[in-house]
């Protein structure tokens, strides 16, 4: 199973959305969490319903317009998005308003926005398809599982255009009961400095991205998503990679660069170390998440930047680890874990 | 590709009952599972009466063995994936790849909202117990670790759809081999965050609901589980033991119409509808039984039935709502009405729609009034549809 990657736009924390450049000028953010950088959603959504809609609705519905445009396709087959919290906003505002008015007098709005499947209804609903409509919540592999649909559905034949993302937003109260559990650093860090000097917990972040994949061959694909596996408990993440590297007729030498999920906790890292130093010794590496911080859909800044490296041919100074000598950019492996329990594996080709 | 997918076992937990066997009473003594509010402090307790599960945490607890700390969902979740993989009697799973799809549609909100209240007056406060797993993601893997289940774990969300879109999601794993058996389903325990948020939208009865009925006035909200499991051909072929039936048909189709509101003339509806009679190359005439969405609000049933007049007239085959015993148990209605209509086919039953009156003004039929056992009940339409215009049937087939 595998597919082409159409279009890929991405709202994060950096200029990613309508920079023509790819990654050029990095923002350097100071704290414990990265923020994204808000659209101007007037040219994708009517100001009147966008005024209703919670953040990560719009980057949703902007993203997904956006994916459309110059494809001549004006609304897919289907849509499936991957996200762990959810629409977050709208949960702790009517949280907070059931608390604080005793049950009483409560606005719906908040509530109808917040199920987690909103935000690929909403995108349904801005482009009028009828198609199938699925959203995935599984912790660190909502994304994954989403792109595995997507990937099930287009070899079903059931769909040839299909839009799917992930996407997460990161609210003050999230931010807050995140910190209390321990996931990010305690004194402020530069983000640029973040995989630098490891240590206890990482960076907050968030983003939404979402792709075009198809079935149809075209010199307008940035990139062929070429096999897509997630693992629960792996027993050796090395041997897991090696077959799934296997499986695909390939070895570490095949793959071109590999962009692994560190955040700069040292617990975290440990695990792409050990694989860095052993079965990738010999391979160029990437790294991304103090570009956009940690997230549970991260992965899918991930593939954002693997199909415009392709594309490109070019890999942007700010996500280099360790480099290598000049070489055409065939394959692209992306390995993410999510507090080393679920991992997974994307395969990003050149076309 | 193409290979028949099987339900080999059945898990489910209501307010009517706490696994198949009490269902089964409850429906032929027609025995609706609605009262009082007794799980949490709600100025709505006494005023609307939601279906619980007669079963308190600390009960659930001790059935399940799952820690202190265990959402409701969890346990709910818990007690019918157990009950299904029991009941499937698979024995030795070793060389076949097993998943567990779940679906739920506030994760552990019931812990969540103990914890806010506290947080919100001070943001240091709060136990982090109650937090911890609030992802819906959460109640998933920790049923997948009790059950011993790694090949294949996902959650799926799609508000009161979930769980018909996760036996859907399965199925498709299992014919395109990535699986050979999935426990596949959801489970929702009652929030008073799902209980005030859909108070807000004045579409809870007052009274036991009616669904279908001219006079409705909403829903009632319920809580509960149900699980199938699924297995392929080849999984079925070694199996010492007769399938309840096989999945012929799905489809899902969005509404496209309005975040929570149901088109006048149920588009989504019928499109599923439609797509699942398509996949399962049957006709309208085959179908001998649906098990409606029917949630009792006026918008859900009035569209509904549009769609199932689109889609049916001039014969319509019996159906009801099973939501007038259950409640509406939101994210895991579509597994738990899969379970139901399993059992339709393997002991030809038609449920009631109880406290049915009087025939909508719009539509030209009216659902089974009364419980029906010994029918010859070959496929069953099961509808599920939530928030967002998410529109999903199945079909069960007899094999």
């Amino acid at each position: 199973m595998k597919a082409y990657i159409r279009s890929a736009v991405c709202i994060s924390p950096q200029k990613t959305f309508n920079s023509e450049g790819f990654l050029d000028e990095i923002l350097r953010y100071n704290g414990t969490r990265l923020t994204v950088i808000e659209p101007d959603y007037k040219d994708y959504i009517d100001p009147k319903l966008a005024r209703r809609m919670s953040s990560i609705i719009k980057r949703g519905v902007a993203a997904a317009k956006k994916c459309l445009e110059g494809t001549g396709i004006e609304a897919p087959d289907a849509i499936i998005a991957g996200t762990a919290f959810g629409c977050m906003e709208d949960t702790i505002t009517f949280l907070t308003r059931m608390v604080e008015m005793n049950e009483e007098m409560l606005p719906p709005t908040a509530f109808i926005q917040s199920t987690h499947n909103t935000v690929a209804a909403q995108i349904a609903l801005a482009l009028q398809c009828h198609g199938y409509n699925n959203t995935f919540v599984h912790k660190g592999i909502s994304f994954e599982s989403s792109l595995f649909d997507a990937l099930m559905l287009l070899d079903e034949k059931e769909a040839h255009n299909i839009i799917v993302g992930g996407t997460e937003e990161m609210v003050d109260v999230s931010f807050k009961v995140l910190s209390r559990l321990g996931l990010y650093r305690r004194q402020p860090v530069s983000n640029l400095d973040l995989l630098k000097a490891e240590a206890k917990g990482t960076m907050g972040g968030e983003g939404s991205a979402f792709f075009l994949v198809t079935d149809q061959a075209s010199n307008d694909n940035l990139a062929e998503l070429t096999a897509i596996k997630t693992y629960y408990q792996p027993e050796n993440i090395g041997q897991t990679i090696v077959d799934f590297l296997e499986e695909n007729k390939l070895t570490t030498s095949g793959i071109d660069l590999i962009i692994t999920g560190r955040n700069g906790d040292i617990k975290n890292d440990a695990v792409y170390h050990q694989v860095n130093s052993d079965l990738f010794k010999d391979n160029a590496l990437a790294s991304y998440k103090h570009l956009c911080g940690e997230y549970p859909v991260a992965s899918s800044f991930a593939l954002w930047l693997a199909a415009n490296m392709l594309k490109r041919q070019e890999i942007p100074q700010a996500v280099i680890e360790r480099g290598s000598k000049e070489r055409e950019l065939k394959r692209i492996l992306i390995y993410n874990h999510y507090q080393n329990k679920y991992h997974a594996l994307m395969l990003v080709s050149a076309v | 590709m193409n290979s028949t997918v099987y339900i080999a076992g059945l898990g489910v937990i209501s307010a009517i009952g706490n696994n198949v066997a009490e269902h089964l009473a409850a429906f032929e003594q027609e025995q609706a599972g609605m009262g009082d509010i007794t799980l949490f402090d709600s100025i709505h307790k006494h005023q609307l009466p939601v279906a619980e599960v007669k079963l308190s945490n600390r009960q659930l607890i001790e059935m399940t063995g799952l820690p202190e700390r265990s959402s409701r969902t969890t346990l709910l979740s818990c007690i019918a994936a157990m009950e299904a993989w029991d009941d499937a009697g698979l024995g030795n799973t070793s060389g076949l790849r097993t998943g567990f799809i779940s679906a739920n549609s506030v994760g552990g909100m019931d812990k969540s909202e103990d914890f806010f209240v506290e947080f919100l007056a001070d943001n240091n406060k709060g136990k982090l117990r109650n937090i911890f797993d609030h992802e819906c993601g959460s109640m998933t893997e920790i049923v997948a670790d009790k059950l011993g289940i790694k090949d294949f774990i996902t959650t799926l969300s799609t508000a009161c759809s979930s769980s018909a879109n996760a036996i859907f999601y399965a199925a498709r794993l299992i014919r395109n081999g990535v699986i050979d058996i999935a426990i596949a389903g959801g489970a929702d325990a009652l929030t008073k965050f799902t209980l005030n948020g859909f108070n807000t939208l004045m579409i809870t009865d007052k009274q036991f609901c009616k669904p279908f009925d001219q006079n409705r006035e909403g829903l009632n909200l319920g809580e509960g589980a149900g699980y199938v499991v699924l297995v392929s051909d080849k999984v079925m072929k070694a199996l010492n033991k007769q399938p309840y039936c096989m999945i012929s048909g799905y489809n899902n189709s969005n509404d496209a119409y309005h975040q929570t509101a149901s088109s006048p003339d149920g588009t989504g509806s019928y499109l599923a509808m439609k797509g699942a009679l398509q996949k399962a190359g049957l006709q309208p005439s085959d179908i001998d039984y649906i098990n409606l969405h029917g949630t009792g609000t006026p918008n859900n049933d009035s569209s509904e039935g549009i769609a199932v007049k689109r889609l049916f007239d001039p014969n319509y085959p019996p159906m009801s709502s099973t939501k007038s015993f259950t409640g509406h148990t939101l994210g895991a209605s579509g597994g738990v009405e899969a379970v139901f209509s399993a059992l339709a086919i393997k002991h030809g039953l038609i449920y009631p729609n109880l406290r049915f009156e009087t025939r909508m003004e719009e539509l030209p039929f009216e659902p089974e009034k009364h419980f029906q056992s010994g029918q010859n009940i070959r496929h069953v339409m099961s509808n599920s549809f939530g928030f967002g215009g998410n529109c999903t049937s199945l079909i069960f087939s007899a094999i």
